[in-house]
């Protein structure tokens, strides 16, 4: 058996049991919801409702009704959706680097954290396909033999390149993240009454049996699994950063751009999963679960990332001045003092400096805090993806092209509908589905469980001589 | 003597580990265990050999390359070399550098799928398919034993019996196989 020092804080608080974890975890998926679950699902549902009205709009007018023009050509539309790719990489890496390395915390947050990333790479990948305009022809981004005189895709391109990563991102997290849910799904199926639950649990089980064997199976597909997500993880929001970092436009042309992007990436996943699972412990009663050590080192890892995303920003700065071309100096220069030196001071406020504050283990232990703090974060990256695009397009080569992007209500309205629909996903997820591992749970109550630790009223270390494995 | 499958059931995995130990020492064959989450060790206490998905996500990723490569070349070189300013689009080598982070994703892509596809199939778990745990509690917090009489010859009934009460079982079922 896996031994953690007494010292530590246990991960699960109280007296639990295995039979308790269950129940914990169930519970909220047997009981009718709360009426603030109701409230709250009504709310997203509305917004995500204007959301499709909005794309409905957009496709039936054409890309004109957003506030593009034609030297801002990408807007919103790209920074929503690397703002959704970034948040969409907290899940896949809580479950599968931080597995590779051990990291037995990510039980409270892995669940919930892929359910995330997946419905968050929904909405990203919405982002370019209704850019395109024809939403309709959105296959053609794949390599299809087809009859206009057997045109393939650009295999050279960054943009294809996103093209596969984005979709094996997405369909790998799925399988990862729906792996995983099966012991869950056959936990909750032997145990749900109502015919139609029984059913539906059945289904999605998929006869799960839990014998040694599939056991043996399970962990070794896990651990594969992660392996090669880890990398996945990494390729992806690189590849994403290429869309920008292999192009001339002066603010566009930096190596820097993989690394930056992908501590970016994990930074804003982390504020994401915080917002999320801070309100979720609450309404489900799962603080003996997910504690402030959790939440701890949620922040450590925020700070980190935090201060790789600082470091990336003054470098770039620097490697401007330094690099002795005019246009990039130019471009950097006016992305702190220009038209939009309020965007950027907003994502130097909201990235660099406020995350520095989880210095203060006070700070970084408080739940309100950093609550707080994640929505913070989240404002600061979108800024981020705004800055890189926005400000990097609006002065031209050609002072009569130069220009100021404003967004239109349609642009608004696509965002929000994002969001909207993002959160219909997440409250039936967190509805129907065990949004704790609940299998996986019960294999670190012995050796990280408050009540285990202390050796049930035995003394500190009984457990730990009397337990032979 | 017909043949039964005696059902062991435990309400702790430690119990169940160490049961198993001790039939596993006085030579009863446990065939299957039964847990709500992965006890690490069974396998080897009970004889589970170690799986091999890991081999098939390679063997998987391999062919993912091997694919990639050969679609890329069929496409890009091929069927229809682009003039991407004049750069040689005759040769897959020289423009390889491009190509490699598709070869990766669909490296990835193929090894993970292929894994997961295999991985439900030898599971047996498909939609669809019911489930065949002996007691619907071993997804929530007892830990069951099986033991197939047809397995022990070697060991007498009364024997049998009694090693498995010594190893402190909450309850016990027995099913004849017909």
């Amino acid at each position: 058996m896996h031994k953690e020092s007494d010292i530590r804080l246990p991960l699960i608080l109280g007296d639990k049991s295995y039979k308790d974890i269950t129940d914990d975890i169930i519970r909220p998926i047997e009981a009718k919801a709360p009426k603030l679950w109701y409230l709250l699902f009504t709310i997203s549902i509305i917004i995500a409702l204007w959301g499709i009205g909005c794309i409905v709009y957009l496709l039936g007018t054409g890309v004109g009704v957003w506030g593009l023009n034609k030297t801002v050509g990408w807007a919103w539309d790209i920074t929503n959706f690397v703002w959704w790719v970034g948040i969409g990489h907290a899940g896949t890496l809580i479950s599968a680097v931080l597995l590779l390395f051990r990291q037995k915390w990510r039980f409270a947050i892995n669940r919930a954290a892929e359910a995330m990333t997946i419905f968050a790479v929904f909405m990203a990948g919405l982002f370019p396909l209704i850019h395109m305009g024809r939403l309709w022809l959105g296959y053609w981004v794949f390599p299809l033999p087809n009859q206009f005189g057997s045109l393939w895709v650009n295999f050279n391109s960054p943009l294809l390149w996103d093209v596969f990563a984005i979709s094996t991102y997405l369909s790998v997290s799925l399988v990862f993240w729906y792996i995983g849910l099966i012991p869950d799904f056959a936990t909750i199926r032997d145990r749900v009454t109502k015919p139609i639950f029984k059913k539906a649990y059945r289904i999605l089980s998929f006869g799960w049996t839990g014998d040694a064997k599939a056991w043996n199976r399970f962990e070794q597909v896990s651990l594969v699994l992660a392996g090669l997500a880890t990398p996945l993880v990494f390729s992806v929001h690189s590849i994403v950063s290429f869309d920008f970092a292999t192009s001339v436009i002066p603010g566009w042309h930096t190596t820097i751009f993989p690394p930056y992007f992908v501590s970016g990436a994990v930074f804003s996943g982390f504020a994401m999963v915080q917002t999320l699972m801070l309100i979720l412990r609450k309404a489900y009663k799962l603080e003996a679960y997910l504690h402030v050590k959790h939440i701890e080192y949620m922040n450590i890892v925020i700070i980190v990332t935090g201060s790789i995303v600082g470091v990336a920003y003054i470098t770039e700065l620097f490697v401007s001045w330094y690099s002795g071309v005019e246009y990039e100096s130019y471009a950097f220069l006016n992305r702190a003092t220009g038209p939009y030196w309020w965007s950027y001071w907003a994502m130097m406020t909201c990235n660099v400096i406020s995350p520095q504050l989880f210095w203060f283990k006070k700070l970084r232990t408080s739940l309100m805090f950093s609550f707080f703090m994640s929505i913070i974060i989240n404002i600061g990256m979108w800024f981020e993806r705004f800055v890189i695009i926005v400000t990097s397009l609006h002065r031209d080569y050609v002072p009569s092209s130069w220009t100021y992007f404003h967004p239109t209500w349609v642009d608004i309205g696509v965002y929000m509908g994002t969001l909207g629909i993002f959160f219909v996903f997440y409250l039936l997820f967190s509805r129907y589905f065990p949004v704790l591992p609940i299998a996986e749970l019960k294999t670190i109550l012995k050796s990280s469980g408050k009540n285990y630790k202390e050796g049930y009223g035995k003394g500190k270390g009984y457990w730990d001589k009397h337990s032979a494995h | 003597m017909a043949d039964k499958v005696i059902f062991a059931m435990y309400d702790d995995d430690d119990k169940l580990m160490d049961g198993a130990k001790h039939l596993v020492a006085n030579k009863v064959k446990v065939s299957d265990v039964y847990s709500p989450m992965p006890l690490h060790g069974i396998d080897a206490i009970i004889g589970v050999e170690h799986t091999r998905l890991a081999i098939t996500a390679f063997l998987y990723g391999l062919t993912g390359t091997m694919l990639a490569i050969i679609g890329i070349r069929y496409m890009m070189i091929i069927d229809w070399p682009m003039n991407i300013g004049g750069k040689p689009n005759f040769s897959l080598r020289e423009n390889m550098l491009s190509f490699v982070p598709i070869f990766f994703e669909f490296t990835v892509l193929c090894a993970a799928h292929g894994m997961a596809i295999t991985y439900l199939i030898r599971n047996k778990t498909l939609p669809g398919m019911p489930p065949r745990n002996p007691d619907p509690r071993t997804t929530d917090d007892k830990f069951i034993m099986e033991i197939k009489t047809s397995e022990n010859s070697h060991v007498a009934e009364k024997d049998l019996s009694k090693l498995i009460k010594d190893t402190g079982y909450i309850e016990i079922e027995e099913k004849n196989i017909l």
